[in-house]
């Protein structure tokens, strides 16, 4: 009996660690998906990497230079302003970096996923991102 | 029980986790792992894992990772922008029941341009601005970026870093070096 106690004990103990052992589906932090239209054109939703593009370049960049707002959702970027190198066409012309062309490079991500920042961080705002 | 029968056995279902801080693209649960991207785009622990090590959000210390030279990231796409720095110190909640906030310039500017906060966010005068920790919280002020995409919310005491005039001192940092093996909160 007792040796049955022990078992549910050590089970009872487990289910805090599975649970914490599944690996959260949560991007690296401030990865951004995009999905205004992707999907709804047929392609995967882009995502965007804060991480890798500021190892690159600093924010004011993007952000001044090119005119993207500071708001996940804010910015109406269509496939023809990226052509025409306006905001990720500034580098993603071949010359910077991949051109438009290498579509699945940014429209990598899960069918499904609505646009927003991801990997948040626990005290994420109340829901406004 | 024997206490190491618990440990092995939480060690071992949670060996997952304990590979490193970054996910794999193909585990992060946004990249769909059939993507052709997946193996032709560079992995967070790949590039992240060679800078200063931080204990949240990217777990890497940007400011200090540019301040070091490990990363050198451009500060212009066009001859003619202007490039700004501004190196001066505000200090904020003055009144407030936590330690005050020393605000540096210098750090912000080396990554954002001055239009980038003002005066749409701050107004540029000390004291002008009525700063809300909830409203940080809830994405506005600092927290458009503190939360979202530079260091979180959790760490308080980054931003308040000053003691009042006879007021506690701030809690001491927490250490930011993460030994070998070690799982850092996600």
């Amino acid at each position: 009996m007792s040796q049955v106690r022990r078992i549910l004990q050590v089970c009872l103990l487990l289910i805090p660690a599975l649970v914490a052992g599944i690996p959260p589906a949560a991007a690296e932090y401030a990865d951004v998906v995009l999905n205004r239209r992707a999907e709804k054109e047929g392609m995967r939703p882009v995502i965007f990497p804060h991480w890798f593009h500021r190892i690159r370049f600093r924010c004011k960049v993007c952000h001044q230079e090119l005119g993207f707002k500071m708001r996940v959702g804010s910015n109406d970027v269509r496939m023809s302003d990226i052509v025409e190198g306006k905001f990720c066409g500034a580098c993603h012309n071949g010359d910077v970096a991949w051109a438009p062309d290498q579509c699945d490079l940014c429209h990598s991500a899960k069918r499904g996923l609505p646009t927003g920042i991801y990997g948040g961080h626990e005290t994420l705002g109340p829901g406004r991102w | 029980m024997p206490t190491w029968i618990i440990v092995a056995a939480l060690l071992l279902v949670n060996a997952p986790v304990l590979a490193g801080p970054w996910d794999k693209l193909r585990e992060d649960g946004v990249h769909d792992p059939r993507s052709p991207a997946i193996n032709r785009l560079q992995e967070p622990g790949d590039a992240l894992s060679k800078l200063t090590p931080d204990s949240a959000g990217n777990m890497v210390r940007w400011v200090q990772s540019l301040e070091k030279g490990e990363i050198n990231p451009r500060a212009n796409l066009r001859p003619d922008t202007k490039i700004r720095l501004y190196d001066s110190d505000v200090m904020l909640n003055l009144n407030g029941g936590m330690p005050m906030v020393k605000f540096p310039h210098r750090q912000h500017t080396l990554w954002l341009d001055c239009a980038n906060c003002h005066d749409h966010l701050f107004k540029a005068e000390a004291g002008a601005n009525k700063l809300s920790m909830l409203a940080i919280l809830n994405g506005e002020q600092c927290g458009v970026c503190h939360g979202a995409v530079s260091f979180p919310l959790t760490e308080c005491f980054r931003c308040h870093n000053t003691a009042k005039p006879g007021g506690k001192p701030p809690r001491p940092s927490l250490p930011i070096a993460i030994p070998a093996g070690a799982v850092p909160p996600k």
